[in-house]
């Protein structure tokens, strides 16, 4: 407990320090790219037939995806609490991928713990992240997943804590990280929403993102929160289908529970066990959901939706063809269910969805899954 | 209120001038009917008090031998319920060494607080450790306990500061575990030296008996923590001989083996004494 609630004083001192927040604002704009475009998908908005749909190009930013929006935010306190080694859990290997690279940018020692399966699976991020100057811990404890990796971290955090940060790369793990992964994250709702204002001179009716454990869904969601009339649609990875078990819709199959520090829904068994989950994308492959969404679904201020792998392959094509834009198959999920979301829509609305990621990492799977050849 | 069987077994245990041992072993590994023989073989060997591990998927505290034999015990197919039911077996016969499950938060919760602190009760279990649930959101299990007399263990560090060992001491009873070195269990030795401060510490902020743990596995370490703590816990060191009986095809000689080692242990602990 003292080390996160240091952490916890150390950044409510740093939201109030305007050299750290010009520093970072100085690194998103010209180290990630930022802001990234609001693009109006017109094919896409046709093909559908119904509401105005923009993507947010957030696949775009420097190392292809969301990720290094919090990474960045999260190596600036561990610098300003004068820690030199910088630990992560990776999946896929995208927020792996962006804590290499801002720690090499920064000449911090740098530690990723990826389960064992992951890095056979996902080899050109094991070897960016390599290059990049990282040291890759296979683990192999429990199932030698995403979650075990993330356990393996939190046990080297407790062990190392005098000069190690742990930059947890979603918007789960204990207070503080949700806050903190949320806020780095909510630039992506700001832009939107100031971009969208500028273009359009509105709000959006509805904003729709991808969730595994939901950072890049808490980032475009929560500056909207406050703005009733538009719709929070977040979709969940239903893997197989939910009906078989093998998913990673922690809020529509799973129920509450505790685990890396927080109450959320969780996939476990009747003696409250957690389940490994199953997704066709790596990075929506976690058992858990960040919290912040266990409450928005309470309270019904946000849907939650859900998408098999197969569906997520039909959106990764879509999207293809009809933009030009090879999506990650994260989003791919959420691109697969825009065609029910603009059902329940107006042809005058407008539609926000987050492209989180591109698609680059996932050729090697998707071929495989098409049964083609590269 | 009548006195617990902790605060009992601390009384007796410094009546004799000695520190208590706390032993650890993870229920159902590799099997229920092993775990209960090697409790008896603890209890008649001299633990004072005894932690019976709950198996969870993520033990994220918890070091390759304690999470192994986590692993085991899931294999095996124990559940939260299995623990409590090999605690009652125990029960019927012990009416005097505590019990103190030993988890994560997860089963607990799932099973539902009430539910849990009626079942724990009935089992004759004494307190629960639950590493991943911090003071500040252990209330409700309060709540549960207070119809029992369950104790919640909870646990310090050297990271700890007097502030934090107030807010940790605060609704624990029982005792408080203070861990020796920063990390996960069965991890390295600590220099008894370094943690006599943290340990006088605690027991001054907190009142209550301390129990110092995380890297002690012989009859010496136990003797030199036994110079500054009023128990000392072993846990690892029990477990690893699960592993090593189980590589040597020896399955049957695990409560033997414990046996043995809580016998040099509170052999050690009783010459030792207290300084």
């Amino acid at each position: 407990m003292p080390l996160v609630l240091e952490l916890e004083d150390e950044y409510r001192a740093a939201k109030k320090d305007p050299a750290f927040l010009s520093q970072m604002d100085d690194l998103w704009r010209n180290y990630v790219g930022r802001p990234s475009p609001l693009y109006h998908a017109e094919r896409m908005t046709e093909h559908f037939g119904g509401p105005k749909i923009y993507f947010k190009r957030d696949e775009l930013n420097h190392t292809g995806a969301h990720k290094i929006n919090n990474c960045l935010g999260q190596v600036l306190l561990a610098m300003r609490m004068g820690k030199k080694r910088i630990i992560a859990e990776t999946g896929a290997g995208q927020h792996g991928v962006a804590t290499a690279t801002v720690c090499a940018r920064f000449g911090l020692q740098c530690v990723v713990f990826m389960g064992a399966t992951d890095v056979e699976r996902q080899k050109p991020n094991v070897f960016r992240m390599k290059m990049l100057g990282a040291e890759i811990v296979p683990v192999s404890s429990g199932t030698g997943t995403l979650k075990d990796a993330m356990n393996e971290a939190l046990r080297d955090w407790v062990t190392n804590v005098h000069d190690t940060f742990y930059v947890i790369g979603t918007a789960a793990g204990p207070h503080p990280y949700p806050e903190l992964v949320r806020d780095f994250q909510s630039v992506i709702g700001q832009e939107a929403k100031s971009q969208l204002m500028e273009r359009e001179g509105r709000l959006p009716d509805a904003v729709v993102a991808c969730i595994g454990g939901g950072s890049n869904a808490i980032g475009l969601f929560h500056p909207f929160i406050e703005d009733e009339g538009v719709r929070l649609i977040g979709v969940e990875a239903s893997g197989h289908g939910i009906e078989t078990g093998e998913h990673a819709a922690a809020l529509n199959g799973g129920r509450p529970g505790i685990l890396h520090g927080n109450k959320t829904y969780l996939l476990q068994t009747d003696d409250g066990q957690i389940i490994d989950a199953h997704s066709i994308s790596a990075g929506l492959d976690y058992p858990g959901i960040g919290p912040e969404h266990a409450f928005l679904r309470d309270t019904g201020r946000a849907e939650y939706l859900t998408c098999t792998d197969k569906e997520a392959l039909e959106g990764f094509q879509l999207c293809t063809r009809l933009e030009g834009i090879i999506p990650a198959l994260e989003p791919a999920h959420a691109i697969a269910r825009l065609g029910d979301i603009c059902e329940t829509m107006d042809k005058d609305q407008i539609l926000i969805m987050n492209l989180c990621g591109r698609g680059d990492k996932d050729i090697f799977s998707v071929a495989e899954h098409l049964g083609m050849d590269i | 209120m009548p006195t617990s069987r902790i605060t009992a077994r601390f009384e007796k245990v410094r009546a004799e001038g000695r520190a208590a041992l706390v032993s650890y072993i993870m229920a159902g590994d590799p099997d229920l009917e092993t775990s209960y023989k090697a409790l008896c073989a603890l209890r008649d060997n001299g633990a004072d008090i005894i932690e019976l591990g709950a198996p969870f998927t993520d033990p994220m505290a918890d070091g390759p031998a304690i999470q192994r034999a986590g692993q085991r015990s899931l294999k095996a197919g124990t559940k939260l319920t299995d623990v409590l039911a090999l605690a009652k077996r125990f029960r019927e016969d012990d009416q005097d060494t505590p019990l103190i499950l030993m988890g994560y938060a997860n089963p607990v919760f799932h099973l539902g607080y009430e539910a849990f602190a009626d079942a724990a009760a009935d089992a004759g279990i004494d307190g629960t450790i639950l590493v991943d649930l911090p003071p500040e959101e252990d209330h409700e299990l309060r709540d549960a306990y207070a119809r029992h007399e369950i104790s919640v263990i909870r646990l310090a560090t050297p990271t700890t500061t007097d502030k934090r060992i107030a807010k940790v001491a605060e609704g624990a009873s029982g005792f408080l575990y203070y861990v020796a070195v920063a990390g996960v269990t069965g991890s390295g030795s600590a220099d008894p030296q370094d943690i006599r401060e943290g340990v006088e510490r605690a027991r001054r902020v907190s009142g209550l008996p301390v129990c110092v743990g995380f890297g002690v596995r012989t009859g010496e370490q136990a003797a030199a923590m036994a110079a500054i703590a009023d128990g000392v816990v072993v846990g690892s060191a029990f477990v690893d001989h699960v592993r090593t009986s189980l590589e040597a095809g020896t399955p049957d000689k695990i409560p033997s083996k414990i046996g043995a080692l809580a016998a040099e242990l509170s052999g050690a602990l009783a010459d030792a004494g207290r300084n």
